[in-house]
């Protein structure tokens, strides 16, 4: 039976009318508020604000219960809304040394200034469904009251790099504005201020499958979780008519620094160097995951071989945004009719080719 | 200057809360710069600064950024994705610019003073009013021989297409002809090897000395190159296997056009099928003046769309 493609309009219509049906389900059940979503799935809000680029809590939810709770998708409305915003201009560094630290760990040291802090973590839960939490209307949890942290959290990188065992990262002196990848296209080689933009932009579940991969022996770089810290920092802005810094507000991120061994090669002494992971709100996995991946990527600026995907910067950068990745994977659906009737019309003509010859020879025989 | 938005008051509607044509104006100058840098070296990819656009990846992002940036509220826009103004992506872009350009939308080529399409060139010929913005998967004709943008670059800078060549003679040499049916590679200007977009190759020679301007979007990739009036535009091939498009035995079911590109529709579950016009304005036109395909009366009993048994 043939199905007429026609009535665009209102099968569009329909659609969109079904998936706020299925997005509200069952009405007897009350409706999901986006304040819910921010206060009690917090890390699928970090996550989006992270690969969506932009900082907004309310937003990201919003995106969230939109989606049905499909990530992926509330990335792309994130990221959609974010191109309609007027850009002010580029903030000052943050600088994480003077970050409110929640968490704090180190793997490299057993103590450090400031000591370790574990702040909330799944790591040390055992991975149980706790089926109290089906029921709903329990009484508030309530963790006990933190002990104050040190004023002075030095970073651990900057401890070690004060004895010249690590390699110094240092401001590029000839480092104009810094490059916007909201506004410019990638282009190869990338600088490194574009690469770790794209890895912070970049798919969770690519950084941390490249990342495992060089672990498993494709692109081995020796890493060590040198530092892992998580809390507020404060942004501030230099207005042009001021001319000095203004605090504008406080995000939250998570950093992740990994230190990786270095034999030595291309007149570089022996010493360690360095991965680099940074994301909004709580997103542990995803900084190591792209400290790994930014450390593999640093292959030719050390030196060393470039034999694997991870250490492959067009291979790495060009596909791991996931709004990009989705878009054109999911444009396999729209119809490619007149291409394939190209090819139908070739594939036929060349079987008709290869049974003349086939007739011939065997008329031959 | 507009207020800035914060968390808390976001929750706004798109209608009126949109720029005309959806991008802000920066962004147009942005693209339009980048336009004019594309027209001054055809088939040159102009990288630019693509943004997000509230349409998927890889469904006409990089023509629609064109579009935002090039029309105007005079315009007459037409969409089609398979030569076909209903179907339904094409009918998803032209609503968008319906909705935040409040523009008027035609399906008639004739009609229209833009013409955002996605693999197909109109069968009626272009004039010199008007513009073509072509989406486009994939602007690099050699990524599929090299996967590094680093190395495409530089072959085109020193206009290496070798490659190329070899790749079309391989064909020839294994299947006695070249098997790339659709985006078949092009020489523009007699400089650049170019990416016509997955149109069928049967359309390339209407990109030869087209007096229409022809603009191409890549949104994914952030790319933008042209073709302008009149430009030499050559299917590549060789002096003993010249460039041929593809032909069809049978003429449009509907409306009994012949020499124009046709889709292959499946009638029934026995093997029938019928070959209509790709083109859907066209087979209408021709329908109107009353030309008869050998199928019509088969596609009315199905009630096929734009056949007289068709509902609509």
């Amino acid at each position: 039976m043939y199905v007429a493609t026609k009535g665009g309009e209102a099968a569009i219509d329909n659609t969109h009318a079904l998936i706020a049906e299925e997005r509200r389900g069952d009405p007897a059940v009350p409706e999901l508020g986006v304040d819910q979503v921010r206060q009690q799935l917090g890390r699928a809000v970090d996550r989006v604000m992270t690969e969506g680029a932009l900082y907004d809590p309310a937003l990201a939810a919003l995106a969230i219960k939109q989606a049905q709770g499909d990530l992926v998708e509330a990335i792309f409305l994130l990221r959609a809304f974010r191109t309609t915003l007027p850009r002010f201009g580029a903030a000052e560094p943050i600088d994480t040394g003077a970050m409110t630290i929640r968490r704090r760990i180190s793997a490299t040291f057993k103590d450090l200034p400031g000591g370790q802090v574990l702040g909330p973590t799944y790591d040390y839960t055992h991975r149980l469904l706790d089926f109290a939490l089906a029921a709903t209307g329990g009484a508030a949890a309530e963790a006990p009251e933190a002990a104050p942290t040190d004023a002075s959290m030095p970073r651990v990188t900057d401890l070690l790099g004060a004895e010249g065992l690590l390699q110094p990262e240092l401001p590029n002196p000839d480092q104009g504005e810094p490059f916007d990848l909201g506004r410019e296209p990638m282009s190869f080689p990338a600088n490194r201020d574009q690469r770790l933009q794209n890895l912070f932009r970049g798919d969770e579940g690519f950084l941390l499958a490249l990342g495992y991969a060089t672990q498993r022996g494709y692109g081995r770089n020796h890493p060590f979780a040198g530092e892992i810290r998580m809390g507020l920092v404060e942004v501030e802005f230099t207005p042009e008519e001021l001319g000095f810094p203004i605090a504008i507000g406080e995000i939250e991120v998570t950093e992740c620094q990994m230190i990786n061994q270095f034999q030595g090669a291309k007149g570089l002494k022996p010493m360690f160097t360095r991965g680099y992971g940074l994301a909004f709100g709580q997103s542990e996995r995803k900084t190591m995951g792209m400290a790994l991946v930014d450390r593999a990527l640093r292959a030719g600026e050390l030196g060393e071989d470039r034999d694997h995907p991870p250490q492959d910067e067009e291979f790495v950068l060009s596909h791991s945004d996931n709004v990009e990745a989705s878009g054109f994977v999911s444009h396999l659906k729209l119809p490619h009719y007149v291409d394939f009737q190209s090819e139908l019309v070739m594939l036929r003509g060349m079987r008709a080719d290869a049974e003349r010859i086939h007739a011939r020879q065997e008329a031959a025989e | 200057m507009t207020a800035p938005i914060t968390a808390g008051d976001a929750f706004h509607s798109i209608d009126g809360s949109y720029n005309f044509a959806y991008l802000d104006e920066q962004t147009k100058r942005m693209i339009r710069r980048t336009l004019l840098k594309a027209i001054a070296i055809p088939g040159y990819q102009a990288p630019f600064g693509g943004r997000e656009m509230p349409m998927a990846y890889g469904w006409g992002t990089g023509g629609i950024q064109v579009t935002a940036s090039i029309i105007g509220v005079d315009d007459c826009l037409k969409v089609i994705d398979q030569g076909a103004d209903d179907t339904t992506n094409a009918v998803s872009i032209r609503r968008f610019f319906k909705r935040v350009a409040g523009v008027a939308v035609t399906e008639a080529t004739a009609e229209a003073t833009i013409i955002q399409t996605r693999h197909r060139i109109p069968e009626a010929p272009l004039t010199e009013d008007q513009i073509i913005v072509y989406q486009v998967p994939q602007p690099e004709p050699l990524r599929k021989l090299e996967p590094r943008e680093a190395e495409t670059r530089k072959m085109h800078a020193y206009s290496e297409y070798g490659l190329m060549h070899v790749k079309l003679y391989e064909d020839i040499a294994r299947h006695g002809e070249i098997t790339t049916t659709y985006d078949y590679p092009v020489e523009v200007n007699a400089r650049h090897v170019m990416a016509p977009s997955p149109i069928p190759k049967f359309d390339n020679p209407k990109m030869q000395m087209m007096p229409a301007l022809q603009l191409f979007g890549a949104g994914r990739e952030k790319r933008i190159y042209a073709i302008p009036p009149y430009t030499q535009v050559r299917s590549l091939d060789f002096d003993d296997h010249p460039f041929a498009v593809q032909t069809f035995d049978t003429p449009c079911g509907l409306c009994d056009a012949t020499g124009v590109f046709l889709d292959e529709v499946i009638l029934d579950d026995k093997g029938d099928h019928m070959f209509v016009c790709s083109d859907s304005d066209h087979c209408k036109g021709r329908r109107q003046a009353g030309h008869v395909g050998p199928r019509a009366a088969a596609a009315a009993r199905l009630g096929f769309p734009g056949s007289a048994g068709d509902g609509a």
